[in-house]
């Protein structure tokens, strides 16, 4: 007796697990559950209850899946997913998250009259959460690029940035054509380490730090010769440490844009229309403006 | 759904010669893992033999007291920190090769446990074995090596073959100091493809087959071993 309760309650746990594969699933665990609940009927209580939760914790997820589906955006919550070590786009100061990212997302979600939400994961974890509806909107100093364009939709762009080059002040590279062969260290899924990997064909090593100012630690300690970044942490990274600098040509120049879920048009021409208005009014740059000191 | 299947396949693991990342880590993986082994084994050997010896006969104290301090370090701290450590301090302003680093990091790592694994061995070992030993001429030593070590290496292969499994896979985190590992290549792919179920799933079963071939490789040489039993 035991052990079929123990196997019912197996079986209903798992068919609770199977909801998080998406849609097509779902269909598969009601009948799971349907059947657990019939079985479970026939032998004890305890069991029904068991499987009773399973199922009502599955009508739980489809209900909060429809909803984030639904315009993204629609419960008044505009959650924004960034990565905040990334200054002065976002970063943590005094146990706050601030940057230009984070304050252009709380305009534009002032101007839908939403409250913004910040959910701090891994760079290369933003995209999928974007897909899987957990976040709204990405803004953590994404590049439009091909690759991304398949995966999610971007706005208007909001700002431009380089990939510039950091070396030590005695370095001997002068320009991108004096990476060949170099070791270069940069974040790893950043824009920076995209470009830095063509040069492994030339005979670069790329190494690839979890986080930029790992890059530059390695730098300084002589391990490896130069580090590819965006040029405004480069900046940061710069004025923090004596003996490195920027070179002068940058390795690519890029636009910066927000990213929504693929296919959600509404909020994305929300955003772009609240970004018009906020370049009209001159406060997107004056957000810029306040954490980048004009040169 | 196949459709989509072979297409996910095709953007993770060909697409740009994707698979070379998860070829390249495995292989640094497999060569942090089995060094780490060597120096672990070393390592755990020399602590475990100062340890017991001590423990028998009251010798080597000083060495005793430095085993302690190593073990209690070691195993109190996480190896991630470990790892940082020797990367970013203790090598602090030179250049040099990472999967060593890693190498060295785990090795001194996995080498506190398999030293408590050793000891646990020969102290299983009943002291009759051992003044039998001495009773019949054998030197300290002589004893510690014909009479006990194999008797003791019997008893603690499957805690060991366990040690080393729990090394292989925590061998992941090498990627804290851009080691590009299994753990690492399959976050390469990640980072390039933004989807995470195909590169993670094969690092996962990566692992488990390296995990399963190991495993069946010990539980034959523990077979083997007990043939001396009748």
């Amino acid at each position: 007796m035991k052990k079929q309760i123990l196997a019912l309650f197996m079986t209903a746990v798992m068919a609770g697990s199977l909801t998080a594969c998406g849609s097509s699933a779902a269909d598969a665990t009601t009948a799971a559950a349907t059947e657990a609940a019939t079985t479970a009927a026939e032998t004890t209580e305890a069991a029904t209850t068991a499987a009773d939760t399973a199922a009502q914790s599955k009508e739980e997820t489809t209900a909060e899946e429809s909803k984030a589906a639904d315009s993204g955006a629609a419960g008044g919550v505009l959650v924004m997913a960034t990565n905040a070590e990334f200054p002065p786009y976002e970063y943590h100061d005094g146990g706050e998250i601030v940057g230009i990212d984070v304050e252009v997302a709380g305009a534009i979600a002032e101007k839908l009259g939403m409250t913004l939400e910040i959910e701090d994961i891994a760079f290369d974890s933003i995209i999928p959460e974007l897909q899987s509806g957990k976040a709204d909107i990405g803004a953590a100093g994404m590049t439009v690029s091909e690759d991304r364009l398949k995966n999610v939709d971007f706005s208007d762009t909001y700002t431009t940035a380089s990939q510039v080059i950091i070396v030590k002040e005695d370095s001997d590279i002068t320009g991108p054509d004096d990476l060949a062969g170099k070791y270069i260290g940069v974040q790893l899924g950043t824009t920076g380490d995209i470009y830095a990997s063509d040069y492994e064909a030339e005979g670069s090593t790329i190494e690839r730090y979890n986080k930029g100012f790992e890059a530059v630690q390695a730098m300084l300690q002589g391990k490896i010769d130069a580090v590819v970044i965006d040029v405004e942490p480069a900046k940061v990274f710069v004025s923090q440490n004596e003996g490195i600098k920027i070179l002068d040509e940058a390795l690519t120049v890029e636009e910066y844009a927000i990213a929504v879920k693929k296919g959600n048009t509404e909020l994305l021409e929300k955003i772009n229309k609240a970004l018009g208005e906020l370049k009209e009014s001159g406060e997107l740059q004056a957000i810029i403006d306040k954490y980048i000191s004009a040169e | 759904m196949i459709d989509k299947f072979s297409a996910d396949f095709y953007q993770n693991f060909i697409e740009d010669d994707r698979w070379k990342y998860i070829v390249d880590g495995l292989g640094n993986t497999i060569k942090i893992t089995f060094f780490a082994v060597l120096v672990g084994i070393l390592l755990g050997f020399l602590v475990a033999v100062v340890r017991s010896t001590y423990e028998k006969t009251g010798k080597l104290k000083l060495l005793d007291l430095l085993c302690k301090v190593y073990l209690t370090v070691i195993r109190g701290t996480p190896v991630l920190i470990q790892l940082m450590i020797i990367y970013f301090v203790v090598f602090g302003s030179v250049r040099i090769d990472k999967v060593l680093v890693s190498v060295l990091a785990f090795g001194i790592n996995s080498g506190a446990y398999v030293a408590e694994i050793f000891r646990s061995g020969i102290m299983s070992i009943d002291n009759g074995q051992f003044e039998a030993g001495r009773s019949l001429g054998f030197s300290y030593p002589q004893t510690m090596f014909y009479i006990i070590m194999p008797q003791a290496f019997k008893n603690v292969l499957p805690a060991l073959g366990n040690e080393f499994i729990v090394l292989l896979k925590e061998t992941s985190v090498a990627g804290y100091i851009a080691v590009q590992d299994l753990t690492k290549g399959a976050d390469i792919i990640r980072s390039r493809t933004y989807s995470a179920f195909m590169p993670l799933m094969a690092a996962a079963v990566i692992y488990l087959v390296m995990v399963m071939i190991f495993t069946y490789f010990v539980q034959r040489l523990e077979r083997r071993l007990r043939n001396s039993d009748h």
